[in-house]
């Protein structure tokens, strides 16, 4: 994609999160929510735009797109491995499956590979706390996740 | 003649294989139809497939996709024997010795069918509060008894009084559904399974107040919750269970989804208010309290999933019936999700009185390990560390107060003799850390105070000195922070230096 593409994409993407949520009542989240949907991230030079259309000074969207843990403002690897590391998760060994998932991919938390493949992210709770460990791989849960069950579901994916 | 066969499309359920399952079913060409459920709470035998048989449903479980071929050759749509079948569901004593009220559809019915949700009872609830007055379905809640399931424990009605009693043209039903405790997945699991339950709940609250509009705000971390939960608004909306005129009454209640965006502290009341009017969802100081000044400004319910799902069956079986279950000032039931390292682990929903150790052990089944408890957490990061010799405790508000615990949303997460104390209370002042909202100084340099000391107190640099910071600090953070977060992360810490000294003993410097 050039960069006149990723603007033109970007600049649709906040335009239609502000034509379809700008008028609810305090609709600042559920635009940020849209707009990091619709692009994976939000891009820092869409806050201005943001804030002029809601009525809000760029501070006030910047200190709540930094206040919650879910929004980024930067894209995320192709694949992105999300780990729980809540008490449940911890009583059945999560502890093994996060230091095994971070000496995999060679990152941290909130890292991602040098060859922007995958990401890994930290979790508290998905509410699935009866058969931990529990992990996303791109959205889809799973439960009781060893070492090894880390390894086969990374293989299936492709991810070495 | 085509089988129905249920197969729940609960996130745990998935996370286990359902859906591989469903795809393994169609894959055979057998004439069935399946139909998706949530789960019946019995979550070590997930993905559990029932079948539709003259005798009733049939379940076997837990099934994968590859165990489907062979449990049709040996009969499954007759509800035939086979290594993994269960038998009627109801007849388990896991789910026969329960008392489900909450709960009495999850598991049952199709989440998304107003037709489903009507044939097993639904409805009945709110049919009665549309003939009467506001105070007097005001009165049906606070009569029966029912206190704030999302751990507050205050008593509903008095906060749905005091809304009503505000004289203001518009106000608010807000569901807090910022299920943050780990352990805990009642709401999930109720939103999941029968999240028309929770709409009727919501839609009786705004006609005892005179609310004509509610929010749901829902945890991002749970995105096949907000699935289910939109498709059921669509389609009581379809049915004209929600909108202008709720079935021709002339009385009006709408219904959104807020998705939130991982903050724990949300959990928080008036930080859900905060975040749902947009902004960082930071502590307001009380007063005022919502029920007078709430979301935009406006006489506000903030209640919990658990509890607005539990006032259907309370205005259709009356006050007298939901309070006739329970003990002393804990009346009801409550949903008790067993989580962690249990054999068993699941949901519960006992009246109040039940004993944690009949939890753990009848119901439980002990340590998934097959080692020895040694501890359990009940009522998220923030709830204390409960040793063995508490575990005859009856679950009931004041007697678990009195050995220094809380039911919080009726989480327990159980720990077998492996368990390291010292680094799960420091692990409650980095969770602490992570989630503090800032506004206020104890519980924003406190909480990372807090692990710097233990991890001092364990390199055996100056312990005594380090034990007595770490009393005073819990101390001041206990007595000065502004809300639950940090007034209570204490808890675990206090209670784990307090039943299990032995872990804290310095071990020299790694």
């Amino acid at each position: 994609m050039s960069i006149v593409e990723a603007h033109e994409k970007e600049r649709v993407a906040v335009e239609s999160a502000l034509q379809r949520f700008g008028e609810e009542p305090g609709p600042l989240l559920v635009v940020l929510h849209a707009v990091q949907d619709h692009l994976g991230y939000i891009p820092p030079t869409s806050i201005p735009v943001i804030a002029e259309r809601l009525n809000l000074s760029r501070a006030e969207v910047h200190g709540v797109m930094t206040f919650y843990h879910h929004f980024r403002t930067h894209p995320q690897g192709r694949r992105v491995v999300q780990i729980c590391r809540a008490e449940a998760c911890q009583a059945r060994g999560g502890e093994a499956l996060e230091a095994h998932a971070k000496k995999c991919l060679g990152v941290d938390y909130h890292g991602t590979t040098p060859d922007g493949g995958t990401t890994l992210e930290a979790i508290y709770c998905m509410g699935n706390c009866a058969t931990g460990p529990s992990m996303r791989i791109d959205g889809k849960l799973h439960s009781q996740v060893t070492p090894a069950r880390f390894d086969t579901l990374l293989a299936e994916r492709g991810v070495n | 003649m085509v089988t129905r066969v249920y197969v729940p499309k609960d996130s745990t359920a998935l996370s286990l294989g359902a859906d591989e399952v469903v795809a393994a079913l169609h894959k055979a060409g057998a004439p069935i139809k399946i139909i998706r459920t949530g789960t019946r709470g019995m979550l070590w035998l997930e993905p559990l497939v029932e079948v539709e048989t003259p005798a009733g449903r049939i379940a076997y479980g837990p099934v994968t996709a590859a165990d489907v071929p062979g449990l049709l050759v040996a009969g499954l749509l007759n509800g035939a024997p086979h290594a993994l079948r269960i038998g009627q569901p109801e007849e388990h004593p896991y789910l026969k010795s329960q008392q489900r009220l909450t709960f009495a559809r999850v598991g049952i019915v199709d989440p998304s069918s107003v037709e489903d949700y009507i044939a097993h009872g639904g409805y009945r609830g709110l049919e009665r509060a549309l003939t009467m007055a506001p105070a007097d379905i005001v009165k049906t809640v606070a009569d029966s008894g029912l206190r704030g399931r999302g751990g507050a424990a205050f008593p509903t009605g008095i906060k749905w009084k005091t809304v009503l009693d505000q004289d203001q043209p518009q106000k608010y039903v807000t569901c807090n559904a910022d299920e943050g405790d780990s352990g805990t997945f009642a709401d999930r699991m109720l939103i999941e399974g029968d999240p028309l339950t929770l709409v009727e709940g919501m839609t009786i609250a705004g006609l005892a107040v005179n609310a004509t509009m509610g929010y749901v705000y829902l945890r991002v971390e749970y995105p096949e919750a907000i699935d289910t939960l939109r498709a059921a608004i669509a389609a009581a909306y379809a049915a004209g269970y929600l909108g202008a005129s709720i079935k021709g009454s002339g009385k009006q209640f709408d219904l959104s989804v807020r998705v939130a965006a991982g903050a724990y502290v949300c959990g928080e009341e008036t930080s859900m208010l905060e975040s749902l009017e947009g902004r960082r969802g930071e502590v307001r100081v009380r007063p005022p309290l919502p029920a007078i000044k709430g979301l935009f400004g406006k006489p506000t319910i903030v209640n919990n999933v658990i509890s607005l799902a539990s006032v259907p069956v309370i205005l259709e079986r009356g006050a007298d019936f939901y309070k006739n279950y329970g003990v002393g000032r804990s009346l009801g039931t409550l949903p008790i999700q067993l989580a962690g390292n249990l054999k068993h682990g699941g949901l519960v929903e006992r009246a109040f009185g039940v004993t944690l150790r009949e939890v753990l052990y009848d119901y439980g089944g002990g340590s998934a390990s097959g080692r020895p408890i040694r501890t359990i957490q009940m009522g998220g990061p923030l709830g204390a560390y409960i040793p063995v010799a508490d575990f005859d405790t009856p679950i009931d508000y004041e007697a678990l107060a009195a050995v220094g615990a809380l039911v919080g949303h009726g989480g327990i997460v159980a720990f077998d003799d492996t368990v390291d104390m010292a680094k799960m209370a420091r692990y409650a002042f980095e969770f602490c850390a992570v989630e503090s909202c800032g506004k206020c100084t104890p519980c924003r340099i406190g909480s990372t105070r807090g692990a710097n000391l233990i991890d001092n107190l364990l390199a055996g640099n100056q312990p005594a000195e380090q034990k007595t910071l770490l009393e005073g600090l819990c101390e001041t953070m206990l007595q000065g922070s502004l809300c639950g977060l940090g007034g209570m992360t204490p808890f675990p810490v206090q209670s784990a230096m307090k039943h299990f000294p032995e872990d804290f003993a310095p071990r020299g410097r790694h």
